[in-house]
């Protein structure tokens, strides 16, 4: 058996039936196996960042690992933001490219790069392959760090001569000394926590990115069901509890709604769970949530305390976690409607504003209105950067888990379209919505090559504003309305750009025709692309500039300030 | 300059000892760790321990409780990173290691021989205008030592960097 047929075993060993990639030469023994070994698919992209991002949302829509494969030097570069993105939001990618054989590296070779230097920040861990009898035991250990614990990318270097080398002494296992994740909460802090929630008189729940990674939204919905205490879910963590639920504040934080925000800062107690406190949640950590008490569950300990101090941290996996609390309060007591509760359970329908605007050219808003409705419960929907992402986040609801993707930590400009085809790769039965911008869009808009010819259908609503908007309304609210390019000139013509490829591409200009533009593309069995011109300059609001206090949102439709409890 | 947090912190210096995997690369990836997150590393040595496959690396840095804090649970994210060692002084033997070269001519020759006796430090080799002693101790003596030798004139200095041992428990051979 030859080195690249050792890979190629491993990964179907590991349950993998999708690749993401993009031959050259220092993969080519490994590309020329796969044409012996169907078991596996391979979606060929049109560049490596698209291979990269799609395996990220592969494995964050079906909680597998997504792989994706390059060649070296280029090819290999060209996953970086990839693998960053995938690493800011601790997503399970296991990323391979080629090497220079072994006898070259170091020696500037041609299409040589120093990958794992290049890759050792913005991974869980990185190996290069130096003994082709050692593949199979490292895949599997990628495959291991990759998925346990706090998720995370690994990158795999493979020099080409490995590759082709005769695996004679096949070493199965490598034992890994430095990596025992902590999977369940310490009983004492457990019990403390419980006696903490119990006692509380206006608690509030906090779900984030975690809570999705460990499959634990029914165990949060449950904890907050028994003790009727109010949900907010961070961006990352969109979709871990129904938005529609009654107890359900929507997202926090800078572009979050105001009734989490609010909830947040007039709270006696957060349960933050599966969360990195980042600074588009907290804004100013000193007026962050104030007058609470903080329990930090995460499996990360690294993560507790690092931003926000905590009263109580509790390391574990969040589904262990909470099931270990239902446990316990269960035992003391059912909560019925509180004070809190009430107050909050009114504020929550309150702060659905109407987004059903009219009037030409489309509002964003509208725009979502239109989307929302079309979208079933299973529906996945993915983004761009900027904001489309945020109007996204405020105003889209979601109610199952892992139904929409995004780039939270890294915010990657031209995540939304190759995202959205390993979406659907991932899923098939569903469909998947790239909701991205103009500027967004177009920084990977070649992938919709990858979704004709691959027969990946995924459609892209672009929320076309000319403007780089996000960037835009910071110059207007924070730069005296000084535009410093970022004005798009609605260059290129999207549908046009559909149609090069063979798709199906929509201009739509009026309120009236989104919905029919919308269902159309239901419809049609391949991808398309609904270029929807919006109004050039409006705002995505409400929002906390960097740094500010979350309860002085300012914009959106509660009137109410901060502090209206 | 603006001020971080890590720079608002009452500092103290901290030394932890760290097994990690025997491993190309690894120096690189905790090296990487420290810039990356604004760890201040004074001094660092690596070496092999009495295990195959692992080495062991101390090193001393200055910093608030909180900054070690994350410093340890960062290393530990580490997977090449297999232990962490608390080596604060209370609980451990603390040395350095120190070549010094001195100006020397034959009129301090002897005088030199004599304080480099009395500190408990050899000569290790002597030129005709120069003496290069050794001085093995806490990083405190080797700064006394240093300071006497400035009268002579010192050409040259290379310390170890801190290394350290637990008084008690066994970890390396776990």
């Amino acid at each position: 058996m030859q080195g690249s047929e050792a890979i190629i075993k491993a990964l179907v060993a590991h349950g993998t039936k999708h690749v993401f990639g993009f031959p050259g030469g220092a993969v080519l023994p490994l590309y020329d196996e796969f044409l012996a070994h169907k078991e596996i698919e391979h979606i060929l992209v049109r560049h490596e960042q698209g291979a990269a991002h799609a395996a990220d949302a592969y494995a964050r829509v079906s909680g597998k690992a997504g792989i994706c494969i390059a060649t070296s030097g280029p090819g290999a570069t060209n996953l970086v933001t990839g693998i960053m993105t995938a690493f800011m939001d601790s997503s399970p990618v296991i990323a391979f490219a080629g090497q220079v054989p072994l006898s070259l590296i170091g020696n500037d070779a041609f299409q040589e790069s120093d990958m794992m230097g290049i890759t050792l920040p913005i991974t869980k861990h990185n190996y290069q392959i130096r003994d082709q009898n050692e593949i199979t035991a490292i895949i599997k250990n990628a495959f291991k760090v990759a998925l346990e614990g706090r998720p995370g990318p690994v990158y795999i270097d493979l020099p080409k001569d490995i590759q082709s080398a005769e695996v004679r002494k096949e070493v199965k296992e490598i034992e890994i000394r430095g990596f025992k994740p902590v999977t369940k909460g310490h009983p004492r802090q457990i019990k403390t926590a419980a006696e903490m929630i119990l006692n509380a008189e206006r608690p509030v729940l906090v779900g984030g990115g975690g809570v999705l990674l460990s499959n634990a939204s029914r165990e949060l919905q449950k904890l907050a069901g028994i003790l009727n205490i109010p949900v907010a879910t961070t961006f990352m963590g969109k979709s871990c509890f129904p938005e529609a639920h009654p107890l359900a504040l929507g997202v926090l934080g800078m572009h979050g709604r105001k009734v989490a925000n609010y909830a947040i800062s007039n709270a006696d107690l957060l349960v933050v769970v599966g969360c990195r406190f980042s600074d588009r949640i907290t804004g100013n950590i000193e007026t962050f949530a104030e007058k609470a008490k903080i329990i930090h569950i995460d499996i990360d300990s690294a993560e507790i305390g690092k931003n926000v101090p905590v009263e109580l941290p509790i390391v574990g996996d969040a589904k262990n976690v909470l099931q270990q609390l239902i446990e316990t309060v269960k035992k003391v007591a059912r909560k019925g409607e509180t004070a809190w509760s009430k107050k909050m359970r009114r504020f929550i329908k309150e702060c659905n504003c109407n987004i059903d605007v009219k009037g030409t050219p489309i509002d964003p808003r509208k725009l979502v209105f239109e989307l929302q409705k079309v979208l079933k419960e299973d529906d996945i929907v993915t983004t761009g950067v900027g904001q489309q992402q945020m109007f996204a986040a405020h105003f889209i609801k979601r109610t199952k888990p892992r139904t929409i993707v995004s780039s939270g930590g890294a915010g990657t400009m031209g995540f939304g379209l190759p995202a959205s085809i390993g979406a659907k790769v991932a899923k098939p039965e569903s469909e998947v919505f790239n909701f991205d911008g103009d500027g967004s869009f177009a920084m990977t808009q070649q992938e919709l090559a990858t979704a004709k010819v691959e027969g990946i259908k995924t459609i892209s609503v672009i929320m076309n504003n000319a403007y780089l908007g996000m960037v835009r309304q910071w110059a207007e609210l924070f730069f005296d309305r000084r535009y410093s390019e970022v004005y798009l000139s609605r260059v290129p013509d999207f549908a046009k750009i559909a149609e090069a490829h063979g798709l199906k591409g929509m201009h739509v200009e009026r309120p009236a025709e989104i919905g029919a533009a919308l269902r159309e593309a239901i419809k049609s069995d391949e991808a398309s692309v609904l270029d929807v011109i919006v109004k050039e300059e409006t705002n995505i609001l409400p929002m906390f500039p960097a740094g500010g206090n979350i309860a002085d949102m300012f914009g959106g439709c509660i009137k109410v300030k901060g502090k209206f409890f | 300059m603006i001020e971080g947090k890590k720079e608002r912190e009452a500092k103290h210096k901290h030394i932890v000892g760290i097994l990690v995997e025997d491993q190309p690369g690894v120096l690189a990836k905790l090296s990487g760790l420290f810039s990356r997150r604004g760890f201040n590393i004074e001094t660092i040595i690596v070496g092999k321990t009495a295990k195959p496959g692992v080495s062991h690396i101390v090193i001393s840095l200055l910093g608030g409780d909180r900054t070690l804090e994350q410093l340890e649970k960062q290393l530990n994210k580490l997977v090449d990173v297999i232990k962490i060692i608390d080596l604060s002084p209370e609980r451990s033997v603390v040395r350095e290691h120190c070549l010094v070269k001195v100006a020397s001519n034959p009129k301090a020759r002897a005088d030199l021989i004599n304080i480099s006796k009395l500190h408990k430090t050899s000569a290790l080799d002597i030129g005709k205008d120069y003496m290069i002693i050794e001085v093995i101790g806490k990083p405190q003596k080797i700064d006394n030592f240093l300071d006497l030798m400035r009268k002579y004139g010192i050409k040259e200095v290379s310390r170890t960097g801190i290394n350290a041992m637990q008084r008690s428990g066994q970890n390396n051979h776990k």
